[in-house]
C-alpha cells in the first residue's frame, strides 16, 4: 500500500469501534463545526444527499412478458438498504432502455425457430430526481416456455454518487460481464436440460401416438381414414416437426460455446471451485460431441417422459420460471457470490476506490520490493488489464481485438468534464427510444400485453415529464455493437423493427428537446449511430459505414471458420478504430486530449488540503522508466527524493494529550478535512477487498492491535527493530487469545521472503528448533508449567542467539538493544493515530519508504562491488557505509534493517522462477538485553 | 552449575552468521566427507548417501543401495591421467556390502557383497592405487574391485582403525592392540599384492578409539582409557605416551571438580588430529594440545564441551573446531598466554535464562606458567549453536564455510554472512547485466 498523508483522509472503517463510542465527547469550545450538510450523516465528497436509500447497491430486475418490467431482488438483500427508494419504478426505468432488440422467435426465412445469441449490453444512466446513477448490464436468458425463448433481464449497480458510476465504469462493466457470462453458462446448461427432457416428452408422445395410429389402421378395416385417424396423423406430424424444432434448439444451444470460442475475446465462464468442473466442463465443452453430452443424458435418464397434450396451454395461464429456475443451481449462487463481491468491491467512497487502485497499480510496477510487505497474492488476481482498461467489455469489440495499438488504451477517460461536455452536444429524447425498443415485442404481443405496455409508457412518459430532465442517460457501451450482431445472426436479413427502430429514434435525436441527456458515449463505434455520426461528417471516414448500411450480411463471414476476407476485414476494423477515437477523441470531447491531473501534479495545496480527488491511475502514461521502478512520480533525485520527506511525523507526534479522546476522526487524516468523512462509516460500509476479503478487516485489527501494542509496550522499539532486521520474535505467553493478538499487532512489522504467506506462525506449542527461525520471523509459544513446557522454555534459551523473546506473561522483552530513529517514526506511543486502518496504512507508508532505501542500496553497483579490479574491498566498504550513513539518512541499527532487506531483495531478484529459495537464516553475534515495563 | 567456558552473545572473531539446514537424512548423519572443492557427501544410519553442492546448500543426489547404516566411507578419485579425473566414494554398510559410487552421475558403479563382517574402515592408498577394507579380517582390493589379498580372521570385534605408514605399511588397530600390515608385491603376479602381519603393539591399556598420522615419520593412537601414545612410523617404537589427562598432580592447576567426577568416558580419546608440530586430542569433554617437540600437553580445556567431544579439526590461523554430543560446535583459538589475566568482558548483563558469562573464566587464566617455555591456552572465539542433539562431526570447507551433521538427522551448513552478501550481490549484477536491466534502470 503506498499511503501519502493525504490519502489516509479516506480511511474506512466498517463500523466505529466500541471503545471510540464509549470516550466522552469534545468540550464545545473545541470542536470543529461540523461540514454544513453532516446532518445527513455524510462526508463533504457527497455531491448530492438526496437518494433515498443509504448505500449502493445491485438491483436485479426483469422485463417480465406477463406483467411488465420487475424488480426481483437487491443484493445486499436487505428492505433497508434501498429504503423509500421505488424499485419498481427504477426497475422500468433501467428496463427500458434496453437497447439490444433482440428478434428470437420464428423468422420468416428459416424452417426452424433459432435462438439469438445476444451480447449484453450496458448503459449508464442517471436519474436526478431520485438521486440514484447506475451501471445497467442487461441480459437474456432463455426459457422454453418463455416468448421467443427469451427472458430480458438486467443488473443494476445502483449509487447516489455518479462519479463513481462514471469512473469504474470499465470495473463494472467487467465484473458484471463476468457475472453475467456466469449467469448466462447456468442458464445454457438448464435450458439445454430442459430441452431434453422435453424431447424426452415428445419422444414419448410420438410412440404412443404412433401406438394409437397403428391400432387404429388395424381395427380400420374399412380402407378409408375415419377423421379421428386423420387428426391422429396430424398430430403425430405436429409432434415430429417438434421434436425436429427442439433438437435444432437443443443443437444450436450447444454450440453456443463453440461458437462464441472464435470470437477470441469470448472468456467462457470458468468456475472457481473444482468441484463441479464436471458438470461446467460438459457445459463448456467447445465441440459437443457424444461423450460430452452422456452426463446430461444420464442426468435425465431417470426422467419419466410425460404425455405432451397437443395443444399446450398458452403461456399467460401458466407461472413463469423464476430466476433460479432458470438457471443452474450451482452457477445462480456463484453469480450471487460474483454479485454480492461486486457490491463489495465497489461500495463506500470513490475516492477510496481510486486511491486503492493508484496504489495497487503503483504496486504492481513496484515488481522487486512489493513483496517485502504487501500482499502480492491480490496484485496477481487484479491485473490492471481488468482495472484500467475494461478488457472485458470493449475486448469483446472486435476493434480492440486485432489493433490495440491503434486503440489507444485508456479510452474511457474518466474525466469528468468530458462528460459534462458530451451533455452539451449529444441531447436525445428518450421516449422515442424506449418506444421504439419496446416495438418489436408489442407487435409481436397480443392485445392483451399491448394494453399494460401502454400503461406503462404512460406512466414512464408523465414521469419524465413531471420531473423534467429525470432520465440522464449517462452512457452506453454496446447498444449498437449489441444490435448490430444480432442483426448479424444472418437468420433475419428482413428483419424490420431494430433497424427501422433504430433509424427513427436517429431521427429524432436531431431534433431532440432537452429532457434527456446522454452524458457520456463510450469508445466504440457502437455508441456513435451512424445517423449521429453524420453530423460530424469530417471526422468520418464513410467507407466502413456503407458497408454497414448492408445490415447484418458485413458482419455474417466473421463467424465463418474460413474466413478469406480475413484481411479486409481487418483493414475495415482498422478504419473504425481510427474513426472511433476520432470521434471520441477530436470531435465528441475537446476535453480529452487534456492531461490527467493524476501523478505529477502535487496532490495537496500548501495547507494541506486535499484539494484534488485522486485521479484513476492510468497505465499507458508511462514513460520508459516505468519498468520495475515503478511509476512514481520523478524525483529529482537520490538524496532530494528520498532524504527531506518525512512524512507526517509532524503530524503524527503532535503534542500528547490534545484532545486525545474525540479526535478520533480527525486524528485519521492528515489534511485537516476529514472530520467528517469517517462519520459516514456506519451509513456507507466501505469496500471490501475484491480478491481477499477477510484481509481487510484483518488489516485493521492488525492495525488496532499495534497500536496498542506500541502504546502498552514501553519497549516496543526494540521489538520492532528485532523483526524488521530479520530476527526472529518469540512472543511467549500461556494464554492463546493474548498471544496471538499480540502476534497480529506485530505482524504487520514482517518482511516477507517470498511469494508465500508472511512468516509468522500464530501459536506453537513445541519446542523450537532451528528450522523454524528460518521458516518463521514471528512465533508465538506456549508456556506451560509441565515436563514438555520446560523443554520449550529450554531450547528457547538454547537458541537465544537467534530470537527475541516478548514475556506477554511478565511483559518484559529481550532482544537487542535499538537505538535509530527509524522505528520511532513507525512506532511512536504518543502518536494521534487512533483506528486501526489508519495506522496500518502509515506504518504500509512508512515501510514502502524503507523498500525504496532498500532497493536504492541493492541495485547500486558500487556499493557492493569494486569500480575497479584494483580497489581494496575496504574502500568499497567505506563507500557503503557513507551510502548508507549520508545518503539515506541512516543511523546505528537501522542500517541493519536495511542490510536486511535488501539481502530479502537480493535473493527474491536471483530466485529462479520455478524453483523456491533456499531459506537461509542471517544472525548477528550481539548481545541481548532486558526491557521490562 | 556448568564449568563450561561460555563466550556470550557477542562474538566478533566468529565469521559465521549465516546458516543453511540441509535436510533429508532421516537417522543420525554421522559421516562427512569432502569429494572436491565444492561438494560433499553425508552418510548415517538410514543407509542413504548424500551428495551436496556446499556453496548452495543443493542436493545435488540421493544414492539408495544400502540397506543398513553406513559404517565408513572414503573419497576416491581415480588417478588416471588419460581420463578425466573421476570423483568417486567408496561407502561401507552394515548390511555387509561396499558400494562405490561416481559422484558426477551419482550412479552406483560396484557393490561388493562378500564380506563376512561388518567393514568398519576404509582406506584408499591412492599411492598404490588400491583399497583397503578392515573387518574382522583386513581385505586389499584394487581399483576394479577384484579382491588382491586378505589377512586370516583376526578378531570379531574387527578392525577400529587403519592409517597408512611409510613403507608400504598400514597400521590397523584392533582392540588394544595395534597390529603393523605390510603389502608386499606379489611374485607371480604383476598387480597383486600380499598382506602381512609385520608386528603387533600391546602398549595401550585399553581399546584403541583413534589413530591418526601426523607426518611420515610419527603417528599417534589414543585408547579408550585416555592414553596417548606417539609412535615411531618407521620402526613402530613408542617415542612418547601421556596417560594423565585427568591426573590434576601433572596438571597442578586443574580443577578439583573434575577428579571428582572420573569416569574412563570422561578420559577416553574420542579423536585426533595434528599439524605439524602438535597433536589436538579430544579427551572426553576437554581438548588438550600436545606437543611433539616438547612432549607434553601445551594447553588444554579440559571442559570444552558439556558432554563428549566427538570431533576436533585444526584449521588456519591457529583455530580448533570441536564438535560436541552436547550440539554445539566450538571454535578455539591457540594464543600464547598473556602475562595478565585478560578483564572480563562485560556483556549479557540481562539475562534471562541463565546463559551469561559464567563466572569459571579466571580458572584459566589462572594457569601457572611454566618456567622458559611459553605457555599457551585455548581461547574460545565463538559458538555455533544449531543442532538439538550431538553433533556426529564436521567438514571445514575454508571460506566456503562449516558442514556439520548430527544426530538430528541434520546438516548445517554454516557461512559467512559478509562473504554470501558480497557473492550475492555479484550474482545479482551478472544477472542484471544479462537481462539487460542495467542499461533500462541505470
Amino acid at each position: 500500500m503506498i499511503s501519502a498523508p493525504d490519502v489516509v483522509a479516506f480511511t474506512r472503517e466498517e463500523e466505529l469501534e466500541d471503545e471510540l463510542r464509549s470516550e466522552p465527547p469534545l468540550p464545545e469550545e473545541y470542536s470543529v463545526p461540523l461540514f454544513p450538510f453532516a446532518s445527513h450523516g455524510t462526508n463533504p465528497w457527497a455531491k448530492v444527499a438526496s437518494s433515498k436509500f443509504t448505500r449502493d447497491f445491485i438491483l436485479i430486475s426483469e422485463f417480465s412478458e406477463q406483467v411488465g418490467p420487475q424488480p426481483l431482488l437487491t443484493i445486499p438483500d436487505d428492505a433497508k438498504v434501498s429504503g423509500t427508494f421505488d424499485l419498481n419504478y427504477f426497475s422500468l426505468r433501467i428496463m427500458s432502455v434496453d437497447y439490444q432488440a433482440s428478434f428470437v422467435g420464428h423468422p420468416p426465412g428459416s424452417a426452424y425457430p433459432k435462438l439469438n445469441f445476444v451480447e449484453d449490453s450496458k448503459v449508464v444512466l442517471g436519474d436526478s430526481k431520485e438521486g440514484a446513477f447506475a451501471y445497467v448490464h442487461h441480459l437474456t436468458l432463455y426459457d422454453l416456455e418463455a416468448r421467443g425463448f427469451v427472458r430480458p433481464f438486467c443488473m443494476a449497480y445502483i449509487s447516489a454518487d455518479e462519479h463513481k458510476i462514471m469512473q469504474q465504469f470499465q470495473e463494472l462493466s467487467a465484473e458484471f460481464s463476468k457475472a453475467s457470462e456466469c449467469l448466462k453458462t447456468g442458464n445454457r446448461k438448464a435450458f439445454a436440460n430442459e430441452l431434453e427432457k422435453k424431447l424426452k416428452d415428445l419422444d414419448y408422445t410420438r410412440t404412443v401416438l404412433h401406438n394409437e395410429t397403428e391400432i387404429q389402421k388395424k381395427a380400420n378395416d374399412k380402407g378409408y381414414y375415419t377423421t379421428q385417424a386423420i387428426e391422429k396423423a396430424n398430430e403425430l406430424a405436429s409432434v415430429e416437426k417438434s421434436i425436429i424444432e427442439h433438437q435444432d434448439l437443443l443443437k444450436q444451444i450447444r454450440s453456443y460455446p463453440y461458437r462464441k470460442l472464435k470470437d477470441s475475446d469470448f472468456h467462457p465462464y470458468e468456475p472457481e471451485s473444482v468441484l463441479d468442473q464436471g458438470d461446467a466442463g460438459c457445459d463448456q465443452d467447445p465441440t459437443p460431441s457424444e461423450p460430452a453430452e452422456t452426463p446430461l443424458c444420464a442426468q435425465t435418464l431417470s426422467y419419466t417422459p410425460k404425455l405432451i397434450k397437443a395443444k399446450s396451454a398458452k403461456c399467460f395461464d401458466k407461472k413463469l420460471k423464476t430466476l433460479e429456475e432458470l438457471c443452474d443451481i450451482y452457477f445462480f449462487t456463484q453469480t450471487l457470490d460474483q454479485l454480492h463481491q461486486i457490491e463489495r468491491t465497489f461500495r463506500g467512497d470513490v475516492c477510496y476506490l481510486l486511491t486503492d487502485q493508484i496504489s495497487r497499480a503503483l504496486l504492481k510496477q513496484q515488481s522487486v520490493t512489493n513483496f517485502l510487505f504487501e500482499d502480492v497474492s491480490f496484485l496477481d488476481e487484479k491485473t490492471p488489464e481488468k482495472q484500467y482498461r475494461g478488457c472485458q467489455g470493449l475486448g469483446q469489440d472486435a476493434v480492440d481485438r486485432k489493433c490495440p495499438e491503434e486503440s489507444p488504451a485508456p479510452k474511457v477517460v474518466i474525466s469528468l468534464g468530458s462528460y459534462k461536455s458530451s451533455v452539451e452536444c449529444v441531447p436525445i429524447k428518450m421516449e422515442q427510444e424506449m418506444e421504439d425498443s419496446q416495438e418489436p415485442k408489442m407487435t409481436e404481443s397480443g392485445t392483451f400485453e399491448h394494453q399494460e405496455n401502454l400503461d406503462y409508457l404512460d406512466a414512464d412518459i408523465k414521469g419524465s415529464i413531471s420531473s423534467g430532465e429525470s432520465i440522464e442517460v449517462l452512457g452506453t457501451e454496446k447498444s449498437a455493437s449489441g444490435l448490430t450482431k444480432s442483426e448479424s445472426q444472418a437468420s433475419l436479413p428482413v428483419s424490420p423493427s431494430p433497424q427501422a427502430g433504430r433509424s427513427k429514434v436517429g431521427s429524432r435525436r436531431t431534433v431532440s428537446e432537452d429532457s434527456i441527456e446522454v452524458l457520456s458515449t463510450c469508445p466504440s463505434e457502437s455508441l456513435i449511430p451512424e445517423d449521429f455520426k453524420a453530423s460530424y461528417p469530417s471526422a468520418i471516414n464513410e467507407e466502413p459505414y456503407a458497408d454497414d448500411e448492408e445490415g447484418g450480411l458485413r458482419f455474417a463471414p466473421k463467424r465463418n471458420p474460413d474466413d478469406v476476407d480475413e484481411r479486409e476485414d481487418v483493414s475495415k476494423e482498422e478504419n473504425l478504430a481510427q474513426v472511433d477515437s476520432a470521434c471520441c477523441i477530436g470531435k465528441e470531447s475537446p476535453t480529452f486530449p487534456e492531461p490527467l491531473p493524476a501523478l505529477g501534479r502535487k496532490p495537496c495545496d500548501e495547507d494541506g488540503v486535499v484539494r484534488i480527488p485522486p485521479q484513476p491511475y492510468r497505465q499507458g502514461e508511462q514513460g520508459p522508466l516505468g519498468g520495475s521502478f515503478g511509476g512514481f512520480p520523478s524525483q529529482d533525485g537520490v538524496a532530494g527524493g528520498l532524504l527531506p520527506y518525512e512524512p507526517d511525523s509532524r503530524y503524527l507526534t503532535g503534542s500528547g494529550e490534545v484532545s486525545k479522546s474525540s479526535l478520533d476522526e480527525c486524528s485519521d487524516s492528515t489534511s485537516y478535512v476529514s472530520s467528517a468523512a469517517s462519520t459516514c462509516s456506519d451509513r456507507t460500509p466501505s469496500p471490501a477487498h475484491p480478491a481477499c476479503p477477510a484481509s481487510e478487516r484483518h488489516k485493521k485489527k492488525a492495525g488496532q492491535n499495534a497500536l496498542r501494542f506500541i502504546r502498552q509496550y514501553p519497549f516496543a522499539h526494540p521489538a520492532i527493530y528485532s523483526l524488521l532486521s530479520g530476527r526472529t520474535l518469540v512472543v511467549l505467553g500461556e494464554e492463546e487469545a493474548i498471544v496471538k493478538k499480540l502476534v497480529t499487532a506485530l505482524s504487520i512489522f514482517v518482511p516477507s521472503c517470498g511469494l508465500y504467506a508472511k512468516p509468522v506462525k500464530h501459536w506453537l506449542a513445541a519446542p523450537l528448533h532451528v528450522v523454524d527461525f528460518q521458516k518463521w520471523k514471528l512465533i508465538g509459544l506456549q508456556r506451560t508449567a509441565s515436563p514438555a513446557g520446560v523443554n520449550v522454555l529450554h531450547a528457547l534459551s538454547r537458541y537465544s542467539r537467534y530470537v527475541s523473546v516478548l514475556d506477554a506473561d511478565s511483559k518484559t522483552l529481550r532482544c537487542p538493544l535499538y537505538k535509530g530513529s527509524l522505528v520511532p517514526r513507525l512506532a511512536d506511543h504518543r502518536t494521534q493515530i487512533k483506528r486501526g486502518s489508519t495506522y496500518y496504512m502509515h506504518v504500509q507508508s512508512v515501510l514502502t519508504q524503507l523498500c525504496s532505501k532498500a532497493f536504492l542500496f541493492t541495485f547500486c553497483h558500487h556499493l557492493h562491488l569494486p569500480i575497479s579490479e584494483r580497489e581494496p574491498e575496504e574502500c568499497v566498504v567505506n563507500r557503503r557505509m557513507n551510502f548508507l550513513k549520508l545518503q539515506l539518512g541512516l543511523a546505528n541499527e537501522d542500517l541493519k534493517i536495511v542490510q536486511y532487506l535488501a539481502e530479502l531483495l537480493k535473493l527474491r531478484y536471483l530466485q529462479e522462477p520455478g524453483q523456491r529459495a533456499s531459506p537461509l537464516l542471517r544472525f548477528d553475534y550481539v548481545p541481548s538485553f532486558l526491557y521490562k515495563i | 552449575k556448568s564449568s563450561v567456558q561460555t563466550i556470550g552473545e557477542e562474538q566478533i572473531q566468529n565469521p559465521y552468521t549465516e546458516l543453511l539446514v540441509l535436510k533429508g537424512h532421516q537417522d543420525i548423519v554421522r559421516f562427512l566427507v569432502q569429494i572436491d572443492d565444492c561438494r560433499f557427501a553425508s552418510a548415517g544410519d538410514d543407509g542413504i548417501i548424500f551428495l551436496w553442492n556446499a556453496q548452495t546448500g543443493e542436493k545435488l543426489f540421493e544414492l539408495h543401495g544400502h540397506t543398513h547404516k553406513i559404517t565408513a566411507i572414503a573419497p576416491f578419485s581415480s588417478s588416471d591421467a588419460s581420463e578425466e579425473k573421476k570423483k568417486l566414494i567408496l561407502t561401507a554398510s552394515a548390511d555387509r556390502t561396499v558400494i562405490v559410487w561416481d559422484c558426477t552421475s551419482g550412479r552406483q558403479i560396484q557393490k561388493v557383497s562378500c564380506f563376512h563382517s561388518t567393514v568398519k574402515c576404509l582406506t584408499v592408498l591412492q599411492r598404490l592405487d588400491v583399497w583397503l577394507s578392515g573387518g574382522s579380517d583386513l581385505c586389499v582390493w584394487n581399483r576394479k574391485l577384484d579382491l588382491l589379498c586378505k589377512t586370516s580372521h583376526l578378531t570379531d570385534a574387527g578392525i577400529s582403525a587403519l592409517v597408512e605408514l611409510p613403507k608400504n605399511c598400514v597400521a590397523a588397530a584392533v582392540g588394544k592392540e595395534l597390529i603393523i600390515f605390510r603389502l608386499i608385491p606379489s611374485n607371480d603376479e604383476s598387480e597383486g599384492w600380499n598382506v602381512l602381519e609385520v608386528k603387533r603393539l600391546v602398549d595401550h591399556q585399553d581399546n584403541i578409539l583413534s589413530l591418526v598420522s601426523v607426518n611420515g615419520l610419527t603417528f599417534v593412537t589414543g585408547s579408550h582409557v585416555g592414553e596417548l601414545i606417539v609412535w615411531d612410523a618407521l620402526d613402530w617404537t613408542k617415542q612418547a605416551s601421556e596417560c594423565n589427562f585427568w591426573d590434576s598432580s601433572v596438571h597442578p592447576d586443574a580443577q578439583p571438580e573434575i577428579k571428582l567426577s572420573q569416569s574412563p568416558n570422561e578420559t577416553s580419546v574420542q579423536h585426533l588430529t595434528s599439524d605439524e608440530e602438535c597433536v589436538f586430542a579430544a579427551v572426553g569433554k576437554g581438548i588438550y594440545v600436545y606437543n611433539l617437540q616438547m612432549k607434553r600437553v601445551i594447553a588444554c580445556q579440559r571442559t570444552a564441551h558439556d558432554s563428549s567431544v566427538l570431533h576436533i579439526e585444526k584449521v588456519p590461523n591457529r583455530q580448533l573446531i570441536s564438535c560436541s554430543e552436547d550440539g554445539s560446535v566450538r571454535i578455539w583459538e591457540l594464543r600464547e598466554k598473556q602475562q595478565l589475566p585478560a578483564e572480563p568482558v562485560p556483556t549479557g548483563f540481562f539475562n534471562m535464562w541463565g546463559f551469561g558469562r559464567a563466572n569459571k573464566q579466571a580458572n584459566q587464566a589462572a594457569k601457572k606458567m611454566r618456567e622458559n617455555t611459553p605457555m599457551h591456552v585455548l581461547e574460545l572465539v565463538g559458538d555455533l549453536i544449531g543442532h538439538s542433539s550431538a553433533v556426529q562431526m564436521f567438514l571445514y570447507f575454508g571460506e566456503l564455510g562449516l558442514a556439520t551433521c548430527s544426530a538430528d538427522h541434520l546438516i548445517i551448513l554454516w557461512k559467512d554472512g559478509e562473504r554470501e552478501s558480497r557473492l550475492r550481490s555479484l550474482t545479482l549484477f551478472q544477472k542484471l547485466a544479462q537481462s539487460g536491466d542495467l542499461q533500462l534502470k541505470f
